[in-house]
């Protein structure tokens, strides 16, 4: 049980437990809430891109897609919320696995071309089908409710988003030991070796990405019904690219790196608010910056730098 | 019937030679570094936004058009040698992430200096249509056809009969043996960041005249033209340029005939097919992996 490996993960919980009674307002339990949600989308999202080195410019389109299902289901079908986050999930498993096979024979450029083809195409239909989505402007999403108790207060959304990382995170560290972890690290590495020694790579591949957009589109639904509110604007191009950099300015193929990547890069549009207007010229020498003297993230390099292993 | 499919195929080809363009510095780019440029749309929007500047604080349209290529071309060696340069060797996302940055800082620094707002250019040779069959052609769109068509040739030209041209497509097949005969691999990024720029910005400098320009235009146009580039098989040059024309033509028959709501989304529609049925584009090379 006290593995030298969930030295980590005992910090993140008691950071977790720690933060609600520490944060001086709403206002950074919001944050903090976001920045969770986050974590949990960029964990499955480091999956593929760090250690089976697979890139999803078009993780954001599956997201979409959840936060959709929990805005139109209940709205327009009277469906019960649990059952539209899961229908969501399921959908989006089901269009990752249709789309996976023929495009994990190809390679990265072209995998990226076809996530982003993909993102785009939900984007597009989501800001016009106005009739079912409310377009642009987005609709308003009905409130989560389990056996008859409601999550309302921003507390009660903190505490359900905090266990969720928690379990996220201790499931992820637990996958990558495992002889599934070890065998998507063997693709990442060379792909011929590990099919010489038996990985069936395809399939591998598959069951991740299938894995890290079913991871997405449950964290859709959930910031859906945290928000109240959804706009086509989750689903977008920008915010696929948003969770690409999570990941890799944290640090690819590192569990605590998704975790810190999600934290800095939630946090920092709000540093920069106060550019006014020079806010995207930050943002974006930020990022340059990071990936030229950083290009294996944060993490990984500090943890290379102090001898410990990530 | 005639008139409208003519009106479609002009308005298909004239968009089609702008994504030609924008796949053609994919191509250069990706051919000398393996680096997908996702800034490759700024220098579009920067090529357009550039020209309308010039030309409004009075210099002479001539002049004004070649600086708004020429400092484009700079953006792009800045870009090369700050960001591309230094982290060489990084993998194919952390590049990805670093060109993204430079389009941010691109599409940053012209909002801030030249506002948010829509642009025009007015047409280098009147507004007064050509009809053909009873459909209608801008003067514009042969100037947007006929310097796509110099352009290519000049290309092709250049990388058939000259020596420098020669020096780039053997970086491209293989850079170590390149670097062993003697060709300096670093200027041929160099000059492949040059070119593809100053591609990109007389796309932008054409199309300006009849699309519009203003500082977000680059996101699309750029996604579009890696789309024409995959489309033709990253890396082939005349894959680019059919690549371009068919994406620009299916474009605007989709809109015409089908939803021009979703105008936007068939070129994303298209190139999943192609990746479904024919997985390296439609002229890409048959490669073997080497272990």
């Amino acid at each position: 049980m006290f593995k030298r490996a969930y030295f980590g993960l005992y910090l993140v919980i008691v950071v977790l437990a720690v933060l609600p009674f520490v944060v001086p307002n709403s206002f950074y339990l919001d944050l903090a809430t976001r920045m969770a949600i986050n974590a949990i989308i960029v964990l499955g999202l480091n999956l593929l891109i760090g250690f089976a080195g697979q890139i999803s410019l078009g993780h954001a389109g599956f997201l979409g897609i959840g936060a959709y299902a929990s805005a139109i289901l209940p709205t327009h079908f009277g469906w019960h919320p649990l059952l539209a986050m899961g229908a969501g999930a399921a959908l989006t498993g089901l269009l990752a696995a249709v789309l996976a096979r023929p495009i994990f024979k190809l390679k990265g450029q072209y995998l990226a071309m076809a996530t982003l083809g993909l993102g785009i195409i939900i984007s597009i239909a989501v800001r016009n089908e106005a009739d079912w989505t409310g377009g642009p402007d987005g609709m308003p999403v009905p409130a989560f409710g389990l056996l008859g108790f409601e999550l309302s207060n921003d507390k009660q959304w903190y505490w359900v988003v905090a266990v969720l990382l928690a379990i996220s995170t201790w499931a992820t560290l637990n996958l990558i030991d495992s002889p599934f972890g070890r065998a998507l690290r063997a693709l990442h590495g060379s792909e011929v070796a590990s099919s010489v020694v038996g990985v069936n790579v395809v399939r591998y591949k598959v069951a991740i990405f299938v894995l890290s957009a079913v991871f997405a589109s449950l964290m859709g639904s959930v910031t859906a019904h945290y928000v109240g509110f959804v706009t086509p604007n989750l689903a977008d191009f920008g915010h696929s690219i948003e969770l690409v950099t999570m990941v890799v300015i944290g640090g690819m193929a590192s569990v605590y790196g998704s975790l810190i990547g999600a934290v800095l890069l939630t946090a920092l549009p709000q540093a920069l608010a106060t550019f006014e207007g020079w806010e995207t010229v930050a943002f974006g020498a930020i990022l340059m910056v990071c990936m030229i003297f950083l290009p294996k993230g944060l993490v990984p390099t500090l943890a290379a730098r102090f001898g410990k292993g990530g | 019937m005639l008139a409208q499919l003519l009106q479609f195929l002009f308005s298909g080809l004239t968009v089609g030679a702008t994504y030609a363009l924008a796949a053609l510095g994919f191509t250069l780019i990706y051919n000398a570094s393996n680096v997908i440029n996702f800034a490759q749309g700024e220098f579009i929007m920067l090529g357009g936004m550039l020209a309308v500047f010039f030309t409004q604080s009075g210099l002479p349209t001539p002049a004004a058009l070649a600086l708004a290529i020429l400092l484009p071309a700079l953006v792009g060696v800045l870009v090369e040698k700050l960001a591309i340069e230094p982290a060489k060797g990084a993998e194919t996302v952390t590049l990805i992430i670093i060109t993204i940055g430079a389009s941010l800082v691109i599409r940053g620094l012209v909002q801030v200096w030249l506002g948010k707002g829509t642009f025009s250019l007015p047409a280098f040779s009147g507004d007064t249509p050509i009809e053909i069959f009873g459909a209608t052609l801008l003067p514009q769109s042969l100037w947007v056809l006929g310097a796509t068509a110099c352009v290519v040739a000049a290309l092709w030209y250049f990388f058939n009969r000259t020596l420098s041209g020669k020096a780039m497509l053997a970086t491209s097949y293989n850079q170590l043996a390149a670097q062993l005969v003697g060709i300096n691999t670093n200027g041929v990024l160099f000059i492949s960041f040059a070119l593809s720029a100053a591609l990109g910005a007389l796309g932008g400098i054409l199309i300006t005249p009849i699309t519009l320009t203003s500082y977000e235009v680059g996101i699309m146009l750029g996604l579009k033209g890696f789309v024409a580039a995959v489309v033709g098989g990253l890396g082939n040059g005349l894959g680019a340029v059919v690549g371009g024309l068919l994406v620009g033509i299916l474009e605007a028959f989709g809109a015409g005939y089908i939803s021009s709501a979703y105008k936007d989304a068939i070129p994303f529609v298209l190139i999943l097919l192609i990746l479904f049925f024919m997985p390296r584009g439609l002229f890409g090379a048959r490669v073997t992996d080497r272990v």
